[in-house]
């Protein structure tokens, strides 16, 4: 699969002049045209995006992403059923013509509840990766700009925040108020953005010190301008890798509350729901109610692992080449 | 060195003391207050008063926290009204299972850990190191709990080798009176762990490989093997020391799930059933116990790498 075209054309810009000044944005079509920019600002995507394509293990994950995806929003449309009435005379029911994976112990059909069951993990894994991304990097980009007593008094609320496990925390929330969608994706989001703050912190130290930084303040650029328009686009590489194992790591998170119990309440469909659900009946062999969520699971899981390590080898093999 | 270990130790100080404030503010986010959480919903107004007279909850929230401080300085973590025991004694019993579980696990997780990275990176990107990779991956991705699922279907039913519970022994000393019941939980506990270290462990290995000392190791005639042994497999160890204490939290919330899924009398499993109960002293006196714990963990990592890498400078 390569969508950009054969590997020996496209030759990579000369780069003698520094590109770190070059912001990676969306893919453009024409080469920078803005002054003083002599690296086109597509091939630097295009590569990343040509490497990341080449890896087998991106594109797996990729289309599994894609799969479950459809799987889940699109499968319900086209396999109809009903995932909120009990249904006792088909409960525990072996995989058949009728229920391709079997039903449970409430007679809800597997197959179904395994579409529906996705929609949480995947929406408020991907809100949690969005919110924490956003949060973490202006956060980190701020305390590296600033340094000193800022920064200080900045990462030390990331290590207080650290000290304590996500789990514990929200068990905790969770014993307070029922959880929503809405409070999941605020408490994981608001405790997940200490990793990349933590990231883009240590990239900005270093950043700050470049030359054009120093030259944006000579010519009298406010800081927000430094930190928004020339700092924090050239940590894209570093925030783009970890958003995407943010996915991973938040539809882990909410796989061990929905285990646990502490997710949405019934009757809302969840996987490790049905895990913890499942469990209860695997000595009587029933494998069907188990191992369709956790294969989903760590499908899921185990694509968006794929992709992000791809995105990082990519992004390194953009570095070495330019 | 003696500054670094100073500064390390104030920041140390700093943050337990922020983990404080927030389990300070957690116990005050209970609707109705503690007071509530522990008299109950049929308590009446005087009651409630009394109770917060008696406890000092009609102070000054200031005050409350200087008080809450002290007490958690003098060892006491609270009472819990519904198990009508101290939570320093349900800690006390609970600890050392704990310990034994979490601490078994995580010299295992090392143990495998760093042989099997040094082994990954010297036979890089062949079909060892791709197993080895794709077996991470896989164990990365697993939920702790489904793990040890898969470990349970295999060995205590599909083979019935092994029971699917925990011994359930007031000490560790009856626990380890029945050590079949305590292989699987460690074995979850312990792939789970290798998880989160082994990637890791492979590329400070291939780091490792590159550096200059192994190429005059082998240039004045050592052997391979005592070329990895000596050299590669001992510096490859420093590492683990961080590695070991910003893991902490991962590791403990594993246990949570481990100790949920076998019943074993451990503090996550306490903290489970706490929050099941709304048990909320056991919860709050945990919650402190496992933030000092990482705090404490990643300080000893920083310290122990300072003292083990003299190359570091401060």
């Amino acid at each position: 699969m390569r969508p950009m075209g054969g590997l020996t054309e496209e030759p990579v810009p000369a780069t003698t002049a520094a590109p770190a000044g070059t912001v990676p944005g969306p893919p453009a079509s024409a080469p920078g045209v803005e002054g003083g920019e002599v690296y086109s600002q597509g091939s630097a995507f295009r590569l990343v995006l040509r490497t990341f394509t080449r890896n087998k293990l991106a594109v797996i994950g990729v289309a599994i992403v894609v799969l479950l995806v459809l799987f889940c929003f699109v499968g319900p449309l086209v396999y109809r059923t009903d995932q909120v009435n009990t249904n006792i005379m088909a409960s525990n029911l072996g995989p058949s013509g009728s229920h391709p994976l079997g039903t449970d112990n409430n007679g809800y059909d597997i197959l179904g509840r395994l579409m529906v069951g996705g929609q949480s993990s995947i929406e408020i894994g991907l809100a949690v990766a969005l919110l924490a991304t956003i949060t973490g990097v202006v956060y980190g980009a701020i305390a590296g700009y600033f340094g000193k007593v800022v920064d200080a008094v900045m990462m030390r609320v990331v290590d207080i925040l650290l000290a304590v496990p996500i789990v514990f925390l929200f068990i905790f929330v969770a014993t307070l108020v029922t959880p929503s969608t809405w409070l999941l994706i605020a408490v994981l989001g608001g405790l997940s953005w200490l990793a990349p703050a933590r990231l883009v912190r240590g990239e900005t130290l270093s950043l700050r010190t470049r030359d054009y930084v120093q030259a944006v303040k000579v010519m009298g650029g406010k800081s927000r301008r430094v930190v928004f328009r020339h700092i924090i686009p050239n940590t894209i590489g570093t925030i783009i890798v970890n958003a995407t194992f943010q996915v991973a790591d938040a539809i882990l998170v909410l796989a061990v509350l929905q285990y646990l119990g502490f997710s949405l309440p019934p009757p809302t469909a969840t996987w490790g729901g049905m895990l913890s659900q499942g469990i209860n009946f695997l000595s009587d062999g029933y494998w069907w109610q188990v191992y369709p969520p956790l294969v989903a699971i760590v499908l899921i899981v185990v694509a968006f692992n794929f992709m992000g390590d791809a995105l990082r080898d990519a992004f390194e093999v953009r570095l070495q080449e330019r | 060195m003696a500054g670094y270990i100073a500064r390390r130790l104030a920041q140390a100080v700093v943050v337990v003391l922020g983990v404080t404030v927030i389990v300070f503010g957690l116990e005050h986010l209970i609707p109705g207050g503690i007071a509530r959480a522990i008299l109950g919903a049929r308590a009446n107004q005087v009651q409630i008063n009394a109770f917060n007279r008696e406890n000092g909850f009609d102070s000054p929230v200031w005050y409350q926290y200087w008080v809450f401080l002290d007490h958690l300085l003098h060892g006491n973590l609270g009472f819990s009204y519904k198990q009508n025991r101290s939570v320093d004694a349900i800690i006390a019993s609970d600890l050392p299972r704990d310990v034994m579980l979490v601490g078994t696990s995580l010299v295992l997780a090392v143990l495998i850990a760093v042989p099997v990275g040094v082994a990954q990176a010297v036979k890089r990107n062949r079909a060892f190191d791709y197993a080895g990779t794709a077996t991470a991956f896989v164990l990365y991705s697993m939920p702790s709990y489904a793990l040890g699922l898969l470990l349970v279907a295999a060995f205590s039913i599909a083979i019935k080798a092994l029971p699917a519970n925990a011994p359930q022994g007031s000490t560790v000393g009856a626990m380890l009176a029945h050590p079949a019941g305590l292989v699987l939980p460690v074995a979850t506990l312990t792939l789970v762990t290798y998880a989160l270290f082994s990637r890791y462990m492979r590329s400070a290995a291939i780091d490792n490989l590159a550096q200059d000392y192994i190429r005059t190791a082998r240039a004045k005639g050592l052997s391979e093997r005592a070329v990895l042994w000596r050299h590669l497999l001992r510096n490859s160890l420093v590492p683990v020391t961080t590695l070991v204490g910003l893991s902490l939290p991962a590791v403990l919330t594993a246990g949570l799930v481990v100790e949920q899924l076998f019943n074993f009398q451990g503090l996550g499993l306490e903290y489970f059933n706490a929050a099941t109960t709304y048990d909320f002293p056991v919860m709050l006196g945990i919650t402190v116990l496992v933030g000092c714990a990482t705090v404490l963990g990643n300080l000893l990592a920083d310290i122990a790498y300072a003292v083990l890498d003299p190359r570091v400078r401060y």
